[in-house]
């Protein structure tokens, strides 16, 4: 299991990659999608919604089950990945390169990991 | 409660088996290799699936078929030995106590297979209603099942037994027959709507023949299966599962069983109260979502602004492609083509009620 360096993490299996310009890019995690499953379904907000640091903003299903996609941080949605609609098992194929949103206007951030926290985190919970 | 193992627990775990409890046994609901390559697996080459789990009981004596008759809706009368009837078995009420697979045995003894959760409750209610003289016994713990499933099954199979131990015609089997040196009962049956056999082996051969089968699948494309892939290909063959289209309070009639209910049947247990209902005022049917969005299990379902019925399972079926549910629904809206809302989780999502199964395997 593969956890980059340059992303941070959340206890919710979200990873978060700021941008220079203070933008975040949010996916979930490779544990996330293996403990997950073979995913199939994805429900994205859309372009200008508000995102609450800790609360659920999409939801992804495999074919067993419904999970909620949390946000790591308070701001709106600049940008949606629409690529994941038509192509979900891009969430199991390449979990890091499949981002849900682009987040701006960022007012709060959740506690996070570092890539190695985050791997002693997933560890003790699979 | 503590959970039981199937014979193949060690099996599982060395397949790298995620296991779940089901049943009240511990059991793989996938591999490494995931859902839905399993369930793809099963559609175009073959699948193999642990399902000693599923109870067997025998029932002999002088009045066995007038027992099956009388406990069973489906008619039990003639048959030959090594043929299988799947049948619902219903209460007082009318409602489904389970569905199960009886076989004639050569001995003229009969073999029923039930669903693993209701076990316990089948035998003692087969116990309870026995008249004259016969005698029902448990024998799970006996016997280890293996499904192989898939259009590659036949030539998996015919690697490890002779062509006269592998029956030639569906809901047929073979009795105490050799494959790979042990002693097994060879059926044509499954629970996935593709071509494949259900195996039946001692115990404490379970696990070999287990190997043996992997390793003669190798090159045809087997790969073991999952409880998953074991429900969404069930699902997408639009079969029915106790307690999801039956139950204590479906009956069989309700779930489109009705081939299966034979009501020109002198009697058996629940005739009265099915004459008596009439004609059922609801219905299983199949959906297919046209709108976004995966159908699931106990979900509204709407229609002319009110509610129709809901949901009985629901997944995205990988091989037909699309999201797939059955519900039971007021009679009126079963016909195919109707359109209707399925609540998903405060979401209207547009279906269509669509013919059964959604998957049907070509001739």
């Amino acid at each position: 299991m593969h956890f980059p360096k340059e992303l941070k993490y959340t206890k919710t299996h979200e990873w978060i990659r700021f941008t220079e310009d203070g933008k975040a890019y949010i996916g979930i995690t490779d544990f996330a999608q293996d403990q997950l499953g073979d995913l199939v379904f994805v429900n994205l907000p859309e372009e200008g919604d508000a995102l609450t640091a800790g609360e659920s903003f999409a939801d992804v299903e495999s074919v067993k089950a419904v999970s909620d996609v949390n946000s790591p941080v308070t701001g709106t949605v600049l940008q949606v990945n629409e690529e994941l609609q038509d192509a979900p098992e891009k969430m199991n194929e390449a979990p890091y390169e499949a981002w849900f949103v682009l987040a701006g206007d960022i007012t709060e951030t959740e506690e996070l990991m570092d890539a190695e926290a985050y791997e002693a985190y997933a560890a003790s919970e699979g | 409660m503590e959970l039981k193992r199937t014979p193949l627990y060690e099996a599982h775990i060395r397949c790298g088996g995620k296991m779940v409890e089901f049943g009240g046994f511990e059991m793989p609901v996938q591999y490494k290799t995931g859902v839905i390559r399993e369930h793809m697996a099963v559609r175009t080459a073959c699948g193999l699936f642990d399902v000693s789990h599923m109870g067997e009981v025998i029932l002999e004596g002088p009045d066995a078929v007038a027992n099956l008759n009388r406990l069973l809706t489906n008619d039990y009368t003639e048959m030959a030995e090594g043929q299988a009837r799947y049948s619902p078995m219903c209460n007082e009420r009318g409602g489904t106590v389970d569905d199960l697979i009886v076989y004639k045995m050569p001995d003229g003894r009969y073999f029923i297979v039930v669903n693993a959760s209701n076990r316990e409750k089948d035998v003692q209610w087969i116990q309870d209603h026995l008249t004259g003289d016969a005698r029902a016994c448990d024998v799970s713990d006996s016997y280890g099942q293996i499904a192989l499933q898939g259009p590659r099954a036949e030539a998996i199979l015919s690697k490890l037994t002779a062509p006269e131990n592998i029956p030639l015609k569906s809901y047929h089997a073979c009795w105490d027959r050799d494959v790979g040196g042990i002693r097994c009962i060879v059926s044509r049956t499954g629970y996935t709507g593709s071509d494949g056999f259900e195996l039946y082996a001692p115990a404490e051969e379970t696990e070999k023949l287990w190997d043996l089968l992997l390793e003669a699948g190798a090159d045809e494309g087997l790969i073991p299966c999952g409880l998953g892939a074991r429900d969404t290909l069930r699902l997408e063959a639009a079969m029915p599962l106790y307690g999801h289209e039956l139950s204590d309070d479906i009956s069989p009639l309700t779930a489109g069983l009705g081939f299966f209910v034979k009501m020109d049947k002198p009697d058996f247990i629940g005739k009265a109260a099915l004459e008596a209902a009439g004609a059922p005022k609801q219905r299983r049917v199949g959906l297919k979502a046209i709108g976004k969005g995966i159908l699931r299990e106990h979900q509204d379902v709407y229609a002319d602004g009110r509610l129709i019925g809901h949901t009985t399972s629901g997944t995205h079926c990988p091989y037909v492609g699309y999201p797939a549910a059955m519900a039971i629904l007021d009679a009126e809206y079963r016909e195919p083509g109707t359109r209707v809302e399925v609540d998903v989780r405060g979401r209207r999502v547009e279906a269509e009620v669509v013919r059964m199964p959604f998957y049907k395997k070509e001739k």
